[in-house]
């Protein structure tokens, strides 16, 4: 199954295959460009004989200060026709860049792209509900950038109004 | 802080135009049939469910971003609040990837016990869920009834690992402890007793008249949507999808045992009970299997950088204080990699993705817990129904919130 998708995605897709780093994985990968991310997965879902008709997982990585660009959007795709063949596709992201969603070709993607929106700050164009899932509409920044701060920007205010309160109280009675 | 000003802002929007006659209901986020801190805002006209929208986050605990603090061995502990109706699954879970990227062969006497504690955790979870929905419907005596036989294997857990709830179950590498002496003989006695309760379980629950009215056709989906949807566990199954990753992806022993797959028909609220009982009886078969085949030998692979060393070894040997200290300290060395590794958690397919860069905590952690992913499909689930019926969904989805927002 390795061997026949590998040479199935490295004939029909080379010209939106990007240069795969040597990862110590259990998974088969490939990194394509982000505007043909559709296509191919569309590709690969009505293909008779690999037929990933699953999508398992949808994650994304932020490789500050160690990769360029900055994000990777993780896709992993099930192929139940092979014996629960998982395959993944990465795509790499810069800040600021869009990813096309996958909401029309899987249902199941509406959540997880908006828990990448919502933690890593990563948009997806043509997503039906792009809003935040888990934080709260007026949160401040993307809690799992690596750059947020671990305490959050709401912590200093805590702090400050702690301070206010105990400093103009007036305990003599 | 108003920190909610906004979400209230949007439904406004959202539901701005409502016409003549229909209705918003907020189902939660504080609602006996919500199974947690879960919101639905729900649009009915009369008793018909128009639409809907399901809000989530309010246990929010963020624990893969924890996961990229801590170690890998205290990550464990975060992965016992996710789905805390079965903690052991989760954590077993976790170690299984951790002992993967690390290439850690353990013991066979752990795994059987691992084993063990996974069907054990499993029917633990699926009583709360069959029991539950019963009382979420109106019938309190069928969860009292089975209630009984989950503190039997809340005792086991205690007696193993010291906790119930919050078990923290083994390590990378094996177990914390080994297996008290009566630990068969007791599992033992609970099968049996279980066994004739699961029976008048479903005399008195499932074939109740009005049980099965709420339940039969209410909340199904078809099998191609389930699989849209990314349905996994006894949620698919009961759409009549065979998937199941002990059998499809065996981990542990799975492909050695003779267990079957409880499928379904059209996925309703009541053939997800009905699979879930099944499935009771199938890790009761399992655990009969194991149970007098447990291994003697190390509860512990023989992997001294990985694994406590006993305590009198570290009093008087300079090796194994260097060992425990450096484990406590620095903790267990994963070697740079990304690793997913799926198993079948009481819900569903429980993942972990994680990436390692060689250093003392991962560099990112993911979890694919199964609740997320169904319970995305809720608004079409409970689309054009009864507003009534949105708790049997509900209750049958078996979502639970701490795994959910994670």
């Amino acid at each position: 199954m390795k061997d026949t998708i590998t040479e199935y995605i490295n004939s029909r897709f080379s010209d939106v295959l990007l240069p795969q780093r040597d990862i110590n994985t259990n998974l088969l990968y490939f990194s394509i460009q982000k505007e043909a991310l559709p296509t191919v997965v569309q590709a690969l879902k009505d293909h008779p004989e690999f037929a990933f008709t699953y999508l398992n997982d949808l994650t994304s990585i932020d490789w500050l200060g160690k990769r360029e660009p900055r994000f990777e959007v993780v896709y992993l795709l099930r192929s139940p026709k092979n014996k629960h063949f998982r395959l993944q596709l990465r795509v790499p992201v810069g800040e600021g860049e869009e990813v096309p969603s996958l909401a029309e070709i899987f249902p199941a993607a509406n959540w997880p792209e908006r828990e990448v929106y919502d933690l890593m700050g990563i948009p997806f164009s043509n997503h039906p509900q792009l809003e935040r899932l888990i934080m709260p509409d007026n949160f401040v920044g993307h809690p799992l950038r690596k750059d947020y701060p671990l305490e959050g920007p709401g912590q200093d205010y805590l702090i400050e109004d702690l301070l206010t309160i105990h400093v103009s109280e007036d305990i003599t009675g | 802080m108003v920190m909610y000003e906004k979400t209230a802002e949007h439904f406004g929007k959202k539901f701005k135009d409502l016409p003549e006659g229909h209705l918003l209901v907020n189902l939660g986020p504080s609602h006996p049939a919500t199974h947690g801190i879960l919101q639905n805002v729900i649009q009915i006209d009369g008793e018909r469910v128009v639409d809907t929208e399901s809000v989530i986050g309010y246990v929010h605990r963020c624990f893969e971003k924890l996961g990229e603090r801590y170690d890998y061995n205290q990550f464990l502990v975060c992965t016992d609040r996710m789905n805390y109706v079965s903690t052991p699954l989760n954590n077993i879970g976790w170690i299984l990837t951790v002992e993967k990227m690390m290439q850690i062969q353990v013991p066979d006497r752990v795994t059987y016990v691992r084993m063990i504690i996974s069907e054990l955790s499993r029917i633990m979870d699926h009583i709360i869920c069959n029991g539950i929905m019963g009382v979420d419907l109106g019938a309190f005596s069928g969860l009292l009834h089975l209630f009984h036989h989950r503190e039997n294997i809340y005792q086991i857990l205690e007696k193993l690992t010291g906790a119930r709830l919050t078990t923290t179950f083994c390590r990378v590498g094996g177990m914390e402890r080994d297996i008290y002496p009566e630990f068969q003989s007791e599992i033992k006695t609970i099968i049996k007793g279980l066994k004739p309760a699961l029976d008048e379980f479903e005399e008195l629950l499932i074939r109740n008249k009005i049980f099965n009215e709420r339940t039969a056709g209410i909340g199904g989906l078809s099998a191609e949507r389930a699989i849209a949807y990314g349905f996994s566990g006894p949620n698919l199954r009961a759409a009549g999808v065979p998937w199941d990753v002990r059998k499809d992806d065996p981990y542990m022993f799975y492909d050695q045992v003779d267990f079957d797959i409880p499928v379904g028909g059209d996925g309703s609220a009541l053939d997800r009970t009905l699979v879930r009982m099944e499935e009771m009886r199938q890790s009761m078969k399992i655990i009969e299997q194991l149970i007098d085949g447990i291994p003697e030998g190390p509860y512990h692979a023989d992997v001294p950088h990985t694994f406590l060393p006993p305590k009198d070894k570290v009093y008087h040997n300079m090796e194994e204080l260097i060992y425990h200290f450096k484990i406590i300290m620095h903790g267990v060395k994963v070697p740079p990699g990304e690793y997913y590794m799926a198993t079948e958690a009481a819900n569903g397919e429980l993942g972990f993705y994680v990436v390692s860069e060689g250093e003392k905590s991962p560099w990112r952690v993911h979890v694919r817990r199964p609740c997320f992913w169904y319970y995305q499909a809720f608004p079409e689930l409970v689309k054009g129904g009864l507003l009534a019926d949105t708790i049997a969904t509900m209750s049958s989805l078996n979502v639970i919130a701490g795994e959910l927002d994670c």
